[in-house]
């Protein structure tokens, strides 16, 4: 019966001692891997791994070309999910208990104020690698050759962020979030103001509309706090993770990220990549000769590791494990330090003065004081419509995978930058100073005042110059370098002075020191 | 004979084809159902807002002169020598709850202008200050109906 003489007891004694490792391998039957070989079965199999390819090129790995503003979005983006689920179990969507329950988490419940901190700063975040990513893929011409669809996506998850963002600030009901809902709502009501002007409303409502589906009604209450709630926590969540799986899908479609054609491997590349280790699996140390392989092009790659990359594991896990632990750091470290705002309870009766957006609205607040419909609605369309017509309207296919391209790009960045602070800035000045046409021609139409603002006249203005860079360079890049350039521009100063300088009443003043006390 | 079979097999619609597009149609029929079927759902039939009628009192609480801010109404009861009437106290831009001021109203949020009757004299405000109809119940009292509006300028006098 006991074929090796050993009594049971000691054979259980020895599974126990053993125990761990005989769970470890039950999980992971492989075990470590030891190859290059093993390795990449672990990427090819894991279903976890498998988004990323076996093999990682080189310049990926340089932390100058992506600065992995990508990967931390993305984790930001995780970060947000596992919080927000903290928050679930405490917050109620109701008028009566929307604002207490919020109230609980951030001063009662126990790592409620953390986890509500890290909710919103992790959020808020994403908006800004959302966009610093955007500059990179902008800047290296990352868009295009065959990724022009992954750069919808792109603009996509940028759209499905500010409307996570936004119905998050609705949620707690307190005066900001009372007064943004107001806001809100009512800017979805703006395309009445140039269908009233053209005598269309009663056929094409669509301000109603909107108005009607997102905020059950036109004027906020307990049902609007139902599906903001719902958009929140439901709808915008499934979706945006839907598309952050294509964006990445895309990805290893495209072969990975974008490279210059000229790359080639420099002595400093050694500080984050790894020899490849070829002592076992399929390569034979002895043998002198490499696997030559046939991808497009004309000639074997002869005495390179193919095409410049090498295991994913572990160079790309390595770094993709630094940017984890660097974004979670500083999500934390920031949490820890600024509490998340919390006003007084949502009254309907009295309007915050000033009545400020969230900050990353706040640009379009300002735009939005000269016309409620270009501002809101007029003006971002455009702007979105820019961003993403921007792959199919410059097809250019040199130097993709280049930092501003050449020295044109470079000298056309910096020009371009110049130019739009000093004409945003002078607008700026402009309106404040002397006003805009109602204060001169009291009687004008509205459809004037709609078409006719400063927001306008700068989207006129940026338009004009990048088509004016196109005919001088001959270049299609450079007229949207021009653009881009000045679309960021635009979004960061407008921002910075509705944010420091717009007081009560929406007055001027140079910093909030100066506010009046009301 | 059989060259003018195989004719006109071309131009009628082969069963196979015919089932296609009659699969497709009701398929694209269906889905367009379902789409209005779902905007439909999302339009609430009941509303929980307050009624937007309400009344304010006797004509004699306000005599010529008063300037009452019914902050909860969101309304403005104004009464001059011409009689009583009623000015939205939203603002026309973005909702925001507008204050009087020496020459008129001022809202908070960004800068919008009216003078007396609500009429925009600066700032992005689209229009002027709804003016709101004031009818008298049986009862002697006021009534203000901010679901109606009048012309700018209707004043009425009751006793």
């Amino acid at each position: 019966m006991n074929e090796t003489g050993q009594s049971g007891i000691s054979k259980f004694t020895g599974n126990l001692k053993t125990l761990a490792d005989s769970f470890t391998s039950s999980v992971f039957r492989g075990g470590k891997p030891s190859s290059d070989k093993a390795r990449a079965s672990v990427i090819y199999n894991n279903f976890f791994m498998h988004i990323q390819g076996v093999k990682t090129h080189i310049n990926t790995l340089r932390p100058s070309y992506t600065l992995g503003m990508g990967l931390i979005a993305l984790f930001l983006f995780l970060i947000v999910v596992a919080s927000g689920i903290f928050l679930m179990v405490y917050y109620n969507p109701s008028l009566e208990n929307a604002f207490k329950t919020v109230k609980n988490i951030n001063n009662v419940v126990f790592g409620g104020k953390v986890a509500r901190n890290v909710h919103k700063w992790a959020g808020e975040g994403m908006i800004v690698f959302l966009f610093l990513h955007m500059a990179r893929v902008f800047f290296t011409s990352s868009y295009k050759a065959g990724r022009e669809f992954n750069w919808l996506i792109g603009i996509v998850l940028l759209i499905l962020t500010f409307a996570l963002n936004l119905t998050g600030y609705l949620l707690p009901w307190d005066q900001l979030s009372y007064w943004a809902t107001v806001i809100v709502s009512n800017i979805m009501m703006s395309p009445k103001e140039l269908t009233d002007s053209l005598g269309l409303t009663k056929f094409f409502d669509v301000g109603t509309f909107t108005t009607d589906f997102v905020f059950a009604g036109l004027n906020p209450g307990k049902e609007s706090l139902n599906r903001i709630y719902l958009f929140h926590v439901m709808l915008l969540p499934i979706v945006i993770s839907v598309f952050v799986g294509i964006h990445f899908w895309r990805i290893r479609k495209d072969g990975g990220l974008t490279k210059p054609e000229d790359f080639s491997v420099r002595n400093s590349d050694i500080g984050y990549v790894l020899e490849p280790d070829k002592t076992s699996g399929i390569f034979p140390t002895h043998k002198t000769y490499g696997l030559m392989e046939l991808a497009k092009g004309k000639t074997p790659a002869v005495d390179k590791d193919i095409e410049n990359t090498v295991m994913s594991w572990p160079n790309l896990l390595i770094a993709e494990l630094a940017v984890l632990m660097v974004t979670l750091a500083g999500v934390l470290i920031y949490s820890y330090y600024i509490d998340a705002p919390l006003k007084e309870m949502a009254n309907a009766l009295i309007p915050e003065n000033p009545a400020k957006a969230p900050w990353y609205f706040l640009g379009l607040q300002e735009l939005l004081s000269y016309s409620a419909f270009m501002g809101g609605v007029g003006l971002p369309s455009a702007a979105l419509l820019g961003l993403a017509l921007i792959p199919y309207l410059d097809r250019e296919q040199y130097k993709v995978g280049v930092w501003f391209t050449d020295s044109t790009g470079k000298k056309i960045a910096v020009e371009s930058f110049i130019i739009s602070v000093i004409v945003i800035i002078g607008m700026l000045v402009f309106a404040v100073n002397f006003g805009w046409l109602r204060n001169w021609f009291p009687e004008i139409p509205q459809l004037v005042i709609t078409l006719i603002n400063p927001g306008s006249i700068w989207v006129g203005f940026m338009i004009l110059w990048s088509l004016f860079v196109i005919k001088r360079t001959g270049s299609t890049r450079m007229g949207a370098m021009a653009l881009f350039v000045m679309f960021l521009v635009s979004y960061v100063i407008l921002t910075y002075f509705a944010t420091e300088m717009r007081g009560p009443n929406w007055g001027f003043y140079w910093s909030k020191s100066q506010w009046p006390i009301h | 004979m059989r060259s003018e079979d195989v004719q006109e097999k071309d131009e009628k619609v082969s069963r196979r084809d015919f089932l296609t597009i009659s699969a497709l149609a009701t398929g694209a029929l269906a889905l367009l159902g379902i789409v209005a079927g779902v905007f439909r759902f999302f339009k609430s039939d009941a509303s929980y807002e307050e009624a937007r009628s309400f009344k304010i009192g006797k004509p004699e609480n306000f005599p010529v002169g008063t300037f009452r801010n019914i902050a909860d109404k969101k309304v403005f009861i104004v009464s001059d020598d011409a009689g009583v009437y009623a000015i939205s106290s939203v603002c026309t831009h973005l909702g925001c709850l507008v204050y009087e001021t020496d020459t008129g109203f001022q809202c908070p949020c960004h800068g919008s202008k009216y003078n007396q009757v609500g009429k925009v004299i600066s700032g992005p405000a689209p229009r002027g200050l709804p003016w709101y109809e004031i009818t008298q119940d049986v009862d002697g009292s006021l009534v203000v109906d901010s679901s109606r509006e009048v012309p700018a300028g209707t004043k009425n006098r009751f006793s």
